[in-house]
């Protein structure tokens, strides 16, 4: 069976997955009932100065949905904790008493004064867990008060408040990065240069989830007005897949360990993660939807795929994508591919005709000889894959490599055995002399 | 009452009272907002779509579901009426296993076709229940037509003519509209005085009067009808029935499955409506399966349909049959009366002769079986009972002939729906034909 141990930064757990700073983190009760189901660890709901915050009395979610009222993104507009800071640190502390095996890491915010960050770091310290992680990305409520996203898109503030808690705690310090930037390896360099153990990312995106179309308000609505939120669930997942990716190939911030988050909801998202470079994953949207229960899902089919693959560990898998994420400029331009659609499988609905006839290149018929037949022309097939991505039925249209020698009808060439990359090619202005 | 329901002979009351609402009670409930959610986006939205093709009236299928999916339930119900005024009623009666579900691409793909009928139902039920209509009568042409029968025909071409601005007069032999709608499908499948409901929704645009309790041939005529309209629509169905081929020793030793059926659709009190213990049906169309169907509905503890080929060759589909079964009918295949006795007790003695396939050819096998029953339902086909007066239209294999456009032999005359040839007997039809025969009629009325 495969070895799920996980170390991160020195804090140890029995599994990667570890829940992410939110309502699942909030109290002792939902912590405690996270380990039990298996969780192998958990931040902490973020921490904030005393007088706490308060949350609106009406809605705080929102949602979209399939069909069938699958979640596909959750949206929300809650703040940091609410309720006293000195309940949340006893309750830290007797978790991590009671669950030594299991990482407990606490999420802290305060205002952007050394003071305050040092006050609070003593009082975490005194429960033992075993680290902090600084919410700079939290996207509503906070970041209007200077805290979460306000500081988490100035990398300076990063540096600097990441500086403070270096200096003033033994603790390991991890850095919650906001995705409301528009290139965030700026932020992971910032929380490097600061001294930072690991980032994590990432936190919810700013969004309006939808419009009350008869009150004329965005949702949630509170008292008839609405207020963007905080975006993440299913739909987040690519986001941040690619931002841990640029920060885990970045030469500037490379081995910095990364904590995963944004979407995680099975156990192939994890794998996903893992293989672009994060070293674990947090998890909140998909236990806020089906409970603690699916970290059996999770462990047990990470486990699995990794056990038929021949993974024996997390470290074989880590960051093993990475060396095959490039730039679009060293793509193979002389890899040609072509449509090919299996008639048997095929249900003869139309779609890849219409999509490509509509919206594309006009290389799918809808009659052949007369009848409804749905065939590649290609003579106009540019290989763009939109036919497969609208096909219904799976694995019904592949994308087939002409080999090296064979005709492109399209362009009428033979297709080249060489590499050849847009910096080499004629048409780009800029090529490299040497070619 | 259970002694009733061992009883024999013809009776009423098999059944204690509650059991009749129970067994006549919609066959396939509506869906609820979110199963039709659910349903509609099973669809694919298919381009060119084979559904559509398959619908005799070419609804825009995956418009409207789409539509429905979107929670545009009004427009999607628009996008239905707009190919089919009675889009209700088929959503309803519509053999889809055989129409656009067998040609949904889910049905080849996985067996499991989008449930496109209830889906009709869904869009079309919030429709009518809130009375949205979508349409109004153009400027007037001054042009009147004479329709002539309430059925699924008279009542799409009547609503099409209106839509032009036409104005429409219907007369209908029987003392409610809707045709075999309100006296022929069966009950479980129109609850609730439905097929009322339709004729006052589709007539509200104006425009439409009907006239019951006229029948053409009574005081009407063709050539009269025509002094006062510019031309008439016949969609009067078939009125009469084929004979049993059987030889009996009196005449009113089998009953007419389609006057029974109209019988018990017009019932206030269904356990009024006699029914024998044993029955026993001849035939093997949707007539037959209906009227077994509704007879142990009503009570009869032992019912047999008697086809005289196979199960494939029966004209009602195997979804029907199915259903049927599951009611506990008995379906027999291979097998014709060929003498019915009556005993002494009243009872009938039908001899069933089984019957093969001889050179592509039906012939008895000479071996026969008997068969003792209470009654005896033929549902052996319906022909055109018009006769005399259609006049000198002319007729072919039994029915009306008309052109491509649903012109009789008299170029003021158009037909449509069951009584005219070439169609397949579905309410759908009907419509489509109505619909395009009103087409054809504005054609010829304003150019
Ligand atoms: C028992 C039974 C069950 C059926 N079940 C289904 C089903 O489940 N699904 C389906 O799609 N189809 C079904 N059908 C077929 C369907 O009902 C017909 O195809 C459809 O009703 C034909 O419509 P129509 O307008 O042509 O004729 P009809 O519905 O027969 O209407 C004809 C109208 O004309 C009137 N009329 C006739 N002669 C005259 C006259 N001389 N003067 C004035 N008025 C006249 C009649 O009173 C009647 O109202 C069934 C048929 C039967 C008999
Ligand atoms: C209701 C809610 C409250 C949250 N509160 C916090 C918080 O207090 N601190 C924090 O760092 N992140 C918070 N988050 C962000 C999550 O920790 C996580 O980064 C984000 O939801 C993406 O992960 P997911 O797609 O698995 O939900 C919150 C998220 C939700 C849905
Ligand atoms: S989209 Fe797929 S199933 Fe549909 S017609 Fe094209 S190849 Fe066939
Ligand atoms: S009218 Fe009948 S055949 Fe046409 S789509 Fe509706 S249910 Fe199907
Ligand atoms: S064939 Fe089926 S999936 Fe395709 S449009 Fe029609 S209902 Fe939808």
């Amino acid at each position: 069976m495969a070895d799920l141990r996980h170390n991160f930064v020195g804090i140890k757990s029995p599994n990667p997955f570890w829940l992410a700073s939110a309502p699942p983190t909030d109290k002792e009760y939902n912590v405690v009932r996270a380990f039990k189901a298996g969780w192998g660890g958990a931040v902490w709901k973020t921490l904030g100065l005393d007088p706490h915050i308060v949350n609106v009395g009406g809605p705080r979610y929102g949602a979209i949905w399939g069909a069938d009222r699958r979640l596909l993104g959750l949206n929300n507009i809650e703040l940091i904790t609410d309720r006293p800071l000195d309940v949340n640190l006893q309750e830290i502390k007797s978790v991590k008493k009671a669950w030594p095996d299991r990482a407990l890491v606490t999420s802290l915010m305060v205002p952007c004064e050394e003071p305050c960050w040092e006050g609070i770091l003593r009082q975490v310290e005194d429960t033992e867990c075993d680290g902090v992680e600084l919410n700079f990305g939290c996207p509503h409520g906070m970041s209007e008060r200077g805290m979460g996203a306000a500081v988490g898109q100035v990398p300076e503030y990063i540096e600097m408040v990441t500086r403070w808690c270096k200096d003033k705690t033994r603790m390991p310090v991890i850095v919650k990065l906001t995705p409301n930037i528009t290139d965030v390896r700026y932020p992971a360099r910032a929380a490097k240069a600061g001294g930072a153990d690991a980032v994590s990312l990432i936190n919810t995106i700013s969004s309006i989830i939808s419009v009350d179309l008869d009150q004329f308000a965005p949702e949630p609505t509170i008292d008839g007005k609405g207020t963007h939120g905080g975006y993440c669930g299913p739909a987040v997942k690519p986001i941040a897949l690619n931002m841990v990716a640029s920060i885990a190939r970045d030469a500037e911030t490379a081995g910095l360990p990364i904590s995963g988050i944004g979407g995680v909801t099975t156990w192939r998202d994890a794998a996903e993660f893992l293989t672009l470079g994060a070293e674990n994953v947090q998890v909140c949207t998909a236990a806020m939807t089906y409970g603690f229960k699916i970290i059996e899902e999770l462990v047990e089919g990470l486990e699995q795929w990794m056990d038929n693959a021949g993974h024996p560990d997390l470290d074989s898998i880590h960051g093993r994508a990475l060396p095959n994420v490039t730039e679009w400029q060293y793509l193979n331009l002389n890899y040609t591919a072509k449509a090919r659609i299996d008639q048997d499988s095929c249900i003869k609905c139309g779609r890849c005709h219409i999509a490509c006839e509509d919206t594309s290149h006009q290389a799918i018929t809808n009659m052949v000889d007369g009848e409804r037949r749905f065939e590649v022309i290609d003579e106009e097939c540019v290989g763009c894959n939109l036919c497969v991505n609208v096909c219904p039925v799976e694995s019904c249209i592949t994308m087939e490599r002409l080999p090296a020698g064979d005709l492109d009808k399209r362009t009428g060439k033979d297709v080249s055995p060489d590499y050849g990359n847009w910096t080499m090619h004629p048409n780009n202005p800029m090529r490299d002399a040497a070619e | 009452m259970v002694d009733r329901y061992l009883e024999d002979g013809v009776i009423e009351g098999r059944l204690d009272s509650d059991l009749y609402e129970q067994n006549f009670a919609d066959a396939h409930p509506p869906l609820d907002p979110h199963e039709a959610l659910v349903a509609a986006d099973r669809c694919y939205f298919c381009y060119d779509a084979p559904c559509v093709t398959a619908c005799p009236t070419a609804i825009d299928i995956p418009k409207f579901i789409r539509q429905i999916s979107t929670g545009n339930l009004e427009g999607s119900a628009r996008t239905i009426f707009d190919q089919n005024i009675l889009g209700g009623m088929c959503a309803r009666v519509c053999p889809t296993e055989t129409l656009c579900e067998q040609a949904c691409v889910r049905e080849t793909a996985e067996g499991q076709p989008v449930q496109i009928g209830l889906l009709q139902r869904h869009a079309t039920d919030h429709a009518m229940k809130n009375n949205l209509q979508f349409y109004d009568p153009a400027e007037d042409t001054g042009k009147t037509i004479a329709v002539i029968g309430a059925g699924p025909a008279g009542l799409a071409c009547a609503h099409r003519l209106a839509m032009k601005g036409h104005k429409v007069v219907i007369h209908d032999a029987n003392p409610k509209a809707g045709g075999l709608n309100e006296y022929g499908i069966a009950t479980y499948k129109s609850v609730d005085q439905f097929a009322q409901h339709e004729v006052d929704y589709v007539t509200a645009i104006g425009g439409i009067s009907i006239v019951n309790d006229s029948r053409l041939g009574d005081n009407l005529t063709i050539d009269g009808l025509l002094d006062e309209h510019h031309a008439v629509f016949l969609g009067i169905g078939l009125g009469g029935v084929n004979a049993l081929g059987a030889e009996t020793d009196s005449d009113d030793i089998s009953v007419n499955a389609v006057d029974f059926i109209a019988e018990l659709r017009q019932a206030e009190d269904f356990a009024k409506v006699a029914v024998g213990r044993r029955v026993m049906v001849i035939g093997g169309g949707m007539t037959a399966i209906d009227v077994g169907t509704q007879a142990r509905l009503l009570g009869a503890q032992d019912v047999t349909i008697a086809y005289r080929r196979g199960r494939d060759n029966m004209n009602a589909s195997s979804a029907e049959q199915d259903q049927s079964s599951a009611k506990g009918v008995n379906i027999r295949h291979w097998m014709q009366p060929v003498e019915v006795t009556k005993s002494g007790s009243g009872s009938l003695n039908v001899k069933m002769e089984f019957t093969t396939l001889s050179e592509g050819k039906l012939t008895g096998t000479g071996k026969f079986e008997t068969v003792e029953v209470d009654q005896l339902f033929t549902a052996i086909g319906q022909t055109l009972a018009a006769g005399e007066a259609i006049g000198s239209i002319a007729v072919e294999h039994g029915r009306i002939r008309v052109d491509e456009t649903f012109r009789t032999s008299n170029p003021s005359v158009w037909a449509g729906g069951d009584c005219v040839a070439g169609g397949d007997d579905l309410t759908v039809t009907a419509v489509a034909q109505g619909r395009d025969a009103a087409e054809a009629i504005h054609a010829a009325l304003v150019t």
